[in-house]
């Protein structure tokens, strides 16, 4: 319970910051990325800021053996720079670019009634099922080591 | 540049950054979005409760912040509704296949000085721009 506690505390802190930084806007993110016209710097502020608090954070957590409600932290592994992560990369800048929505945003731009957001949300999942697809086709192609 | 607003940035950064460190010290976790949604079908009976209720906040938060009398930020779409179906799939797909997005890459994972994380991070701002800078101010949509 207390878990579920946590992540929902969580989560609305997440959607409050997004929307307190405004990073809930599309116009806001494609002004930022917009290094060629009207550039807007503030979403760089917003990664310092996010930086800032989740290093301090983090270094706490190093201090600490593990979390208060779970055995262990649940890093991701140092894995290498593969292909994956470039190419993936690559994909999820060119979608942020086109519409200034990465997962975040979008799923905070919902409950408000954005009928557009909710689209834009749908084909995200499409993606993610799709991506779920080649996992499966690759895996079938060469046997996973 | 009147658009500028780097105070309630900074502000609304650092509540990202408390949720991620209250995910990380609280229940070990990373506060990646794409992450949180993408394992969310494949997830195990004990690991799925925390992820529907993160998620739920995050939703949720926007009403939350409109009832404490927030001031709310322009959320309209602004670009071509064309752009919409290829931006959502290629944020779904490379989300998954790049193990990440903007909280997962550009804040947790440079939080936690991840070498992954900083390449990812510096393509994905780098693919952006160009796509911006692509479909502004040469193709004029």
């Amino acid at each position: 319970m207390s878990r579920t506690l946590v992540a929902l505390v969580a989560g609305l802190l997440f959607g409050l910051g997004l929307m307190v930084s405004q990073m809930v806007s599309p116009a806001k993110v494609l002004g930022f990325l917009d290094l060629t016209g009207d550039w807007d710097p503030s979403l760089i502020f917003v990664i310092l800021g996010a930086l800032l608090v989740a290093a301090a954070g983090y270094r706490l957590g190093a201090l600490r053996g593990a979390p208060v409600y779970a055995s262990a932290y649940s890093a991701p592994g140092r894995g290498s720079i593969d292909r994956r992560l470039m190419i993936g990369a690559v994909l999820f800048g060119i979608g942020w670019g086109l519409v200034g929505y990465c997962p975040g945003p979008v799923l905070a731009s919902v409950a408000l009634g954005n009928s557009t957001a909710l689209l834009f949300l749908v084909w995200m999942l499409v993606g993610m099922i799709a991506f779920r697809g080649f996992e499966w086709l690759i895996s079938r192609r060469e046997p996973k080591t | 540049m009147d658009h500028f607003t780097p105070i309630s940035a900074a502000i609304g950064g650092m509540l990202i950054g408390l949720s991620a460190v209250m995910l990380w010290l609280g229940i070990g976790r990373i506060a990646g979005i794409s992450g949180i949604l993408g394992y969310l079908p494949t997830a195990g009976a004990g690991d799925r409760a925390w992820r529907v209720a993160f998620l739920f906040g995050l939703i949720v938060a926007p009403l939350v912040y409109r009832a404490a009398g927030g001031v709310m930020p322009p959320m309209a779409v602004t670009s071509s509704s064309a752009y919409l179906i290829p931006g959502g799939l290629l944020v779904g797909f490379g989300t998954r296949l790049g193990s990440g997005c903007t909280s997962g890459h550009a804040v947790c994972g440079i939080a936690r000085f991840s070498r992954r994380s900083q390449v990812a991070t510096l393509i994905f701002m780098v693919c952006g721009f160009a796509t911006v800078c692509i479909t502004r101010h040469l193709l004029g949509g």
